[in-house]
């Protein structure tokens, strides 16, 4: 029943959080078995976008220092993992987002994170499609996109002889062993789970819930929109309530597509398209740029964001599970702190000093200490 | 009868045509070029498989959901 001793380390979920773990891991010098169930994560149906963001302290070390690793990966990763350095546009409506754009342009600074005030004249010359009226916005050209997948796969692919992946839905874990639903058990010497908003099929403890996105892609339009457009109000006011919510958001993908967002449900787990958000998301993003609404939108789908209550991933060993690692709950922002959470994990395990402090993303701030040696 | 040009050819076709109908009667019947390269066509007809995307009068449509009109511009390159 202890298992066979499949790797060092086993990672459960192939997603990019996942994968970026099993790549750091690797590129230490160790075995690593990923397992993947193929159910689909965020991953696949998120919108890739790789930004700054400073709601608290430690969101903005966790994605700045991501977004450093992303800079460097950038010109390494192959076309398919579509990765530009189109830097994101934050869209001040009026004159309190201007100013929560200057608040956030300074406390950026403070981090020495570079981002640029502009005005509404030069907004208009960067991005002709916006529509009038705009306040302006803040620049911040060290952000990027992806196309994660990908980027999932080109973390895997990149040390063969150490990285080994496998389809298996594991249905029980116990510490550093665990079933599969073919009731094989395996063990390693620690086991890594990474598997987003499944992670409470098998740890009912940790406090992750679901929060339904909707996402739009239009035809190719190349060379209608440059940066990555992101409304002000989506940190100053529309996701903040409670209740179902919408914000701007239109990246434009390399093959001149619209990647058109965003909305936020709680409660839900339905992955069905519902017209009425998608309605409310599209007409939020036509208030931005008019012309959007003559454009040829072809596919629609939605997601699910792995949430935990504060907002941060939890990174290190489970309190309670001896062996049992978790890299999960990082809500929108998975693809852009993969690189941070992969090291942060590594760094625990091979107990050496973070390049983060660890305790904003302690897995204990949820469960509490080490259960008492009986 | 609706006349129109479908890549700048004249066509005239019958009333009540679609434009994907057209594709086939006065071209090889491709509708588009993907982003691989590939030339591509119209497939399942009813407005879901979002192959038959065309540009008419200078706006990205479906084929399939747009009736031939008198003058329509039809392009199916680049």
């Amino acid at each position: 029943m202890s298992g066979e001793r499949a790797a060092d380390i086993i990672v459960i979920g192939a997603g990019i959080v996942g994968a970026a773990c099993a790549h750091e891991l690797a590129r230490r010098g160790l075995d690593v078995l990923v397992l993947d169930a193929r159910c689909g994560g965020a991953t696949a149906v998120g919108m890739g976008h790789l930004l700054v963001l400073d709601d608290n302290p430690a969101e903005l070390a966790l994605s700045d220092h991501s977004l450093r690793r992303w800079r460097e990966w950038g010109p390494r990763m192959p076309e398919g993992c579509a990765y530009r350095n189109n830097g994101t546009l934050w869209l001040a409506a009026n004159a309190e987002e201007l100013a929560a754009a200057e608040a956030k342009h300074a406390n950026l600074a403070e981090q020495n994170v570079a981002g640029e005030l502009i005005g509404a004249e030069r907004l208009r010359a960067l991005e002709p499609a916006l529509r009038e009226g705009l306040h302006g916005a803040l620049r911040l050209s060290g952000d990027g996109i992806v196309y994660a997948p990908n980027v999932a796969r080109w973390l895997l692919g990149a040390f063969p002889e150490r990285i080994r992946e496998r389809q298996a839905r594991v249905v029980e874990i116990d510490g550093n062993r665990m079933r599969l639903d073919d009731g094989t058990w395996l063990s390693a010497h620690a086991v890594v789970l990474a598997n987003g908003i499944q992670v409470t099929e098998l740890c009912p403890e940790l406090p992750i819930v679901p929060k339904k996105g909707h996402l739009l892609v239009t035809d190719r339009y190349p060379g209608r929109v440059n940066h990555t457009l992101v409304e002000l109000g989506y940190v100053t006011s529309a996701h903040n309530s409670a209740g179902p919510s919408v914000a701007c958001n239109i990246q434009p993908r390399p093959t001149g597509q619209l990647l058109i967002g965003s909305s936020r449900q709680f409660g839900s787990t339905d992955p069905q398209v519902e017209g009425w958000m998608l309605a409310r998301m599209l007409r939020r993003a036509v208030e931005f740029m008019p012309s959007l609404a003559r454009l040829n939108g072809i596919r629609s789908w939605t997601g699910f964001r792995a949430a935990s209550p504060d907002g941060l991933p939890l990174v290190g060993e489970h309190p309670q599970r001896p062996g049992l690692w978790l890299a999960v709950g990082h809500e929108g922002l998975g693809v852009t702190t993969a690189p941070a959470t992969a090291e942060l994990l590594a760094a625990q395990l091979f107990d050496e000093a973070p390049p983060l402090p660890l305790h904003p993303y302690s897995p204990q701030r949820f469960l509490g200490d080490a259960a008492c040696p009986t | 009868m609706p006349d129109l040009t479908l890549d700048g050819r004249p066509l005239r076709v019958t009333p009540g045509t679609s434009v994907a109908a057209a594709l086939a009667l006065g071209g090889d019947g491709t509708s588009r070029t993907s982003v691989g390269g590939q030339r591509r066509a119209p497939l399942c007809g009813m407005g879901v498989c979002q192959e038959c995307r065309v540009t008419i009068d200078g706006d990205l449509r479906l084929a399939c959901q747009t009736l031939c009109r008198d003058g329509m511009r039809v392009e199916t390159r680049p």
